[in-house]
């Protein structure tokens, strides 16, 4: 099996530098009609992702490359399966009965669901003809693209902000902070329900001062129902592996319970509701 | 056998000791205990091979609370938690079969009762009696594993089952048995081209399968006719009414084999590999691979499911059974699905020879890969008017992890279990318990002496199956959480 260096640059994998050859670009991404979109893959009971029962939706195609991505098999938008947002729909109507009644709803994760923005806007639009509560999960970095009708048809956004110093978050994501930060901020102004989550690498993110930034940044807004700290896991080795990508986590260890506590008790210290 | 509903119908006497004053709650509660005891100290001595169908020591004396009578009422009492705190009191073990006969009109409480024992024991098996009460009144038991009947007013012949995923081979290779290459069924017309076309399959199919069920039908024929004449149950029928209604209760095994095969026929392109007697012993898809699988709610192998069990309940009705009994079915494997697997070569969507089938009604092993609200929903589609003997469907449920206090987590639990019943699912039987334990429990029995799982129909011991049945287990789709 030939192994290919992770994020060398110019890999298909690495979008750092800018100059990967087949992968997209958010500029390139052709998304004006959305009526078609690439999937990876869908689950139908999940309790990690929003209130109730819920069916998430992994779309793919990310700009992120985050050092412990659990789902690398979602990086390429062409890597996921070509469907119609009616498939979508059709496939979410046979299970919206249940799942309303369960009090859970649709979250699309990925993936980055924002790189295919028309494409998920329908299904949102979709899934509230249905009833049904909404939920993204994203990294915040394309909020940008968000406009208001886009937002208008998502209950709840679970937003990742890995790191409040731009420096770990580059290392980390091989990205800018600063457009996930602003769009958390204009999630506050117009009062948007959020969850953010953080996920705790030992050696990553986990430094104090790390996260008592995000601490900072996240306990004025009023709209942040909860503080989400995800401990880092190897389920998504075998994906890496498989994949013939280098995982420079491959011996990070899940943070230990003691830790998980002191990250929460950060949180809390600073006035965040966080579990 | 079945022992009822006594915790229910015992309790007056309970009640009417306790006011006045001739016992205390704690004896009321021994009381039970011992009767407990009592049933589970009964053993049979059976055969190695009856084992190997049937193991774990059930004896399926199954004992059933909750539910609702016609008139709206609930049939819960405080005997029916006393009957369900045994469990904590001797610990977990596979008799009685205590049968929660689920209601959505329940009591709130008395639902969280139940999901909390089956989160501590793996106990427990739950049965529709919203949607059993419709044909069988509010007075009826559940005999075997999971048969409703008329409590002393019916009896059951029972007829085990047939394998119908070998009957889909026999058809293809023209009756021949694929493993040993025996003319079995009557010799017909094989498949003669390389690849399988689903009209020509499904035709060969039901021709074997009309052998099958009139084959069936009068094994079980002569069967109970000779074990009335040399073995009348006396005992048993001196409880009965004198006119009863008599059952015999026919059976498959390897439902979702069948229909993952015909559907990978059907939506795939399967190539068929001969050996040097022409025999088909091997499948390959050459088309697409991502056929409909069952388990995932899918109408377009749903419907392929669903259309097999009214088709093989049908062809046994045409035949004529010993007394006059009413036809019957069930979907429903308890240990046998291993057996049964490692007596089956290769079939159409891609098991491989010796593996086991799916338990009961379940979707195979992994391929319900959608969670278990899709999984449920599409055994929820099993038409029970031609399965009334019962349709089995196991689940088994990692311990929770999700960001949910134990409150909340009972309460979802009872709603996912409103939600999976209300839909038309006849059956659950829920084990709260991660790999790891199962895994270990094999290699250390001594330190799992009353570990208790459900497997199809019935609770067993966990570390008194096979190893072949503990593998079974093991490898079972595991959900993340309820």
């Amino acid at each position: 099996m030939p192994t290919v260096q992770a994020l060398e640059p110019g890999s298909r994998h690495d979008l750092r530098v800018g100059i990967s050859p087949d992968a997209p670009d958010e500029d390139q991404i052709k998304d004006r009609e959305g009526t078609f979109g690439y999937c990876h893959s869908y689950e139908t009971s999940s309790r990690y992702d929003g209130p109730g029962l819920r069916v998430v939706l992994f779309v793919s195609g990310c700009l992120l490359r985050c050092t412990y991505c659990h789902n690398p098999d979602t990086w390429h938008l062409k890597d996921g399966t070509y469907v119609s947002v009616d498939q979508v729909l059709r496939r979410l109507g046979d299970f919206a009965p249940s799942i309303r009644d369960l009090g859970g709803g649709l979250t699309i994760s990925g993936g980055e669901p924002m790189v295919q923005l028309a494409f998920t806007r329908r299904i949102f639009a979709g899934a509230k003809e249905m009833g049904l509560h909404t939920a993204i999960q994203t990294s915040g970095f394309l909020g940008d693209r968000a406009d208001e009708e886009y937002l208008s048809a998502i209950d709840l956004v679970l937003l990742d902000i890995k790191s409040s110093d731009p420096e770990t978050y580059r290392r980390v994501t091989g990205r800018d902070i600063a457009p996930t930060l602003r769009f958390a901020e204009r999630l506050a102004a117009m009062s948007k329900p959020v969850w953010v989550r953080f996920t705790l690498v030992t050696g990553e993110t986990a430094d104090p001062p790390n996260v008592d930034g995000i601490a900072r940044f996240v306990a004025p807004m009023k709209n942040v129902e909860w503080v989400e700290v995800q401990p880092f896991h190897q389920m998504g080795s075998f994906k890496w592996k498989a994949m013939g990508l280098e995982y420079k986590l491959a011996h990070t260890l899940p943070p230990s319970r003691d830790l998980v506590k002191r990250v929460i008790g950060q949180f809390q210290a600073a006035g965040c509701q966080a579990r | 056998m079945s022992i009822g509903r006594i915790s229910s119908f015992l309790d007056i006497y309970i009640e009417r000791d306790l006011k006045a004053g001739l016992l205390d709650e704690a004896r009321a509660q021994e009381l039970w205990d011992q009767l407990v005891q009592k049933l589970r100290i009964v053993r049979f001595l059976r055969t190695p091979d009856y084992d190997a169908l049937f193991s774990g020591d059930p004896y399926w004396a199954t004992e059933c609370v909750g539910g609702m009578d016609v008139d709206g009422r609930a049939l819960v009492t405080k005997s029916s938690y006393r009957m369900m705190h045994t469990l904590y009191n001797l610990g977990p073990a596979p008799e009685p079969n205590i049968t929660v006969l689920w209601s959505n009109k329940m009591p709130a409480p008395f639902k969280r009762y139940c999901v909390k024992v089956s989160r501590d024991t793996s106990s427990l098996q739950y049965e529709n009696d919203d949607l059993m009460r419709p044909f069988w009144g509010d007075d009826y038991g559940i005999a075997c594993c999971v048969s409703a009947m008329r409590l002393g007013k019916q009896m059951q012949f029972f007829g085990a089952r047939v394998n119908l995923a070998k009957a889909l081979l026999y058809a293809i290779n023209g009756g021949r048995d694929e493993i040993s290459g025996e003319q079995i069924a009557p010799q017909t017309m094989p498949v003669t081209g390389g690849f399988l076309g689903y009209d020509d399959v499904m035709a060969k199919f039901g021709t074997t399968m009309e052998w099958l069920a009139k084959t069936y039908v009068h094994a079980m024929n002569c069967i109970h006719y000779m074990h009335d004449k040399y073995f009348y149950e006396r005992l048993e029928m001196a409880l009965h009414d004198r006119d009863i209604l008599r059952t015999m209760a026919f059976g498959i095994a390897g439902l979702s084999v069948v229909a993952d095969s015909l559907s990978a026929i059907k939506y795939g392109k399967i190539r068929v590999m001969r050996d040097q007697n022409e025999l088909v012993v091997d499948y390959q898809n050459v088309g697409n691979t991502a056929t409909p699988q069952f388990g995932n709610n899918d109408d377009r192998v749903d419907q392929i499911a669903s259309s097999i069990v009214t088709s093989f309940m049908e062809k046994i009705r045409k035949h004529p059974t010993y007394r006059n009994a009413t036809h019957t079915q069930s979907v429903l494997t308890i240990t046998s699905n291993v057996v049964y697997g490692k007596a089956t070569g290769n079939t159409p969507d891609g098991r491989r020879k010796g593996e086991p089938f799916g338990p009961g009604a379940n979707p195979m092993h992994g391929r319900d890969s959608h969670g278990w609200l899709a999984s449920c929903l599409s055994v929820a589609k099993l038409p029970y008017r031609d399965a009334q003997d019962g349709i089995s469907y196991t689940v088994s449920i990692a311990p929770q992890k999700a960001h949910l206090s134990e409150s909340q987590l009972v309460d979802e639990a009872v709603k996912a279990f409103d939600v999976f019943f209300d839909r038309g699912e006849f059956h659950m039987n829920l084990n709260v318990i991660d790999k790891e334990t199962l895994e270990d429990a094999m290699k250390n029995p001594d330190k799992y002496p009353q570990l208790t799982i459900r497997v199809s129909g019935y609770a067993v011991n966990f570390v008194r199956l096979t190893p072949e049945q503990q593998r079974d287990v093991i490898s079972r789709t595991f959900h993340g959480q309820i």
